[in-house]
């Protein structure tokens, strides 16, 4: 069992002068499946992306714990799976060559048998050798999911990932979702009712757009 | 950090094979810039210091065309996500550099190739100083390149942007390049040229440091 924790401590971000979320503060920990829901425009990618360090909040921070050791920034990349609709992987490039050389760059050893697994679960293990530019939405989807989870990350962020998914696909989805819950943290930021359905509790946005909100407790934010 | 960076250049030479994002409009300007120089001179017979002066301008407009691909193309493609995903911001430099080096020097031996074909006044006579600008230069241009390539990616008028900032960051070293070039056509020794050669050194080490330092802001929204 995984004991990595993500703890958001007064995260608040600006764009402009526009405020997107303020004195947002969460724990999630022991693995499990959270969510994060709120309309278009309420900033459910941009905390995605702060959580994930690829954006920085204008004030709070986000702390990554493994075995109650702190993630350095430069490390967190190899404990992060992601998954979103505007993730683009390398067109000119098959799925399998795509895969690889993200291993290569992480440096971690190329696992080809559980590489063959997930893309046999995914679907994909007959088109592995097709480039990605021919591949349908929902395949590329498909794809995105091997990409997140196959360096067995502790914590799973996904954007909206169901979106291009058929009916057959989301539960497909769910089910694997349902399975790494067991190891890894797994946070959805959705607006889809039956993605939200999974999850043991849920972050709604729309209470942080208030300048002066005060800090919720955790029993406010995990209802 | 080394095997990443390297991993990551793999990815780019096995990607520029298959697209050829900057090869062809490197080569394409390349011809096209000297072919405009010859055309222009016809029968006239350009100077030897003229001749220098050219063949810099003509690798820095080439550069101009062909290394912001680096980081451009993987923010047109949508692809920068991934790289943040998957490495370290010191590993994506790191591995960009790398490429944009190997880019920068085949580039400009083809451009020192044709130009000693095309230009009779272009006879270097100090080989060992040309050679050492050759190399102080190309590393210079290959880390400035890089690091301005990756300020403008994420800027919306890209191919204004990119020239604009070169210029400026560029000028001192493309007046010492010149300069040594000229020394190295004219014969002038490599012990008379030593403090030149400092000052394009002391710009490479200065633009490196500076590059490492700057990148995880610019890479970071």
């Amino acid at each position: 069992m995984s004991n990595y924790s993500v703890e958001a401590v007064s995260l608040n971000k600006v764009f402009g002068r526009r405020l997107i979320f303020n004195n947002i503060n969460f724990k999630f920990e022991n693995n499990g499946i959270f969510g994060i829901s709120g309309p278009n425009g309420s900033g459910k990618s941009t905390l995605i992306k702060i959580i994930a360090g690829i954006t920085s909040p204008s004030s709070g921070k986000v702390i990554h714990n493994s075995n109650t050791i702190a993630v350095i920034p430069e490390k967190l990349h190899n404990h992060i799976g992601f998954v979103s609709p505007y993730l683009v992987l390398y067109d000119e490039f098959s799925a399998w060559e795509n895969l690889n050389y993200f291993s290569e760059i992480r440096n971690v050893p190329f696992d080809s048998e559980k590489v063959t697994f997930l893309l046999d679960r995914f679907l994909l293990l007959n088109r592995k050798d097709d480039f990605v530019k021919i591949y349908s939405s929902g395949m590329k989807q498909r794809l995105k999911f091997i990409f997140a989870l196959m360096h067995s990350p502790q914590l799973l962020l996904l954007d909206e990932p169901t979106s291009n998914l058929d009916a057959e696909g989301k539960d497909k989805v769910y089910s694997i979702l349902r399975n790494e819950a067991g190891s890894s943290i797994i946070i959805i930021a959705s607006n889809e009712d039956s993605d939200l359905e999974i999850c043991s509790s849920c972050i709604q946005l729309e209470q942080f757009k208030n300048v002066n909100s005060s800090v919720p407790s955790r029993g406010d934010i995990l209802k | 950090m080394k095997i990443k960076a390297y991993a990551l250049f793999k990815k780019d030479f096995h990607s520029e094979l298959r697209t050829r994002y900057a090869v062809n409009s490197l080569v394409m300007f390349i011809i096209v810039a000297i072919s405009v120089i010859l055309f222009s001179i016809g029968n006239e017979r350009i100077s030897q210091g003229l001749t220098g002066g050219l063949f810099w301008v003509v690798i820095f407009f080439s550069a101009m065309s062909g290394l912001a691909r680096a980081f451009v193309s993987e923010e047109e493609r949508g692809t920068t996500l991934v790289l943040q995903l998957i490495a370290s911001p010191s590993t994506i430099f790191s591995g960009k550099l790398l490429f944009n080096l190997i880019l920068v020097f085949m580039m400009n031996i083809v451009i020192a190739l044709l130009y000693s074909a095309m230009f009779d006044a272009f006879v270097i006579k100090n080989f060992l100083l040309f050679l050492v600008t050759f190399l102080l230069g190309n590393i210079g241009l290959a880390i400035s390149s890089t690091i301005i390539a990756a300020i403008i990616a994420k800027a919306g008028s890209k191919g204004t942007l990119y020239p604009v900032l070169s210029f400026p960051i560029l000028l001192p070293l493309i007046l010492l390049l010149v300069h040594l070039t000229l020394n190295s056509l004219d014969g002038t020794s490599f012990e008379q040229s030593i403090f030149e050669l400092a000052m394009v050194a002391c710009y490479d080490v200065i633009m490196l440091s500076a590059s490492y330092m700057l990148f995880d802001f610019v890479w970071k929204d």
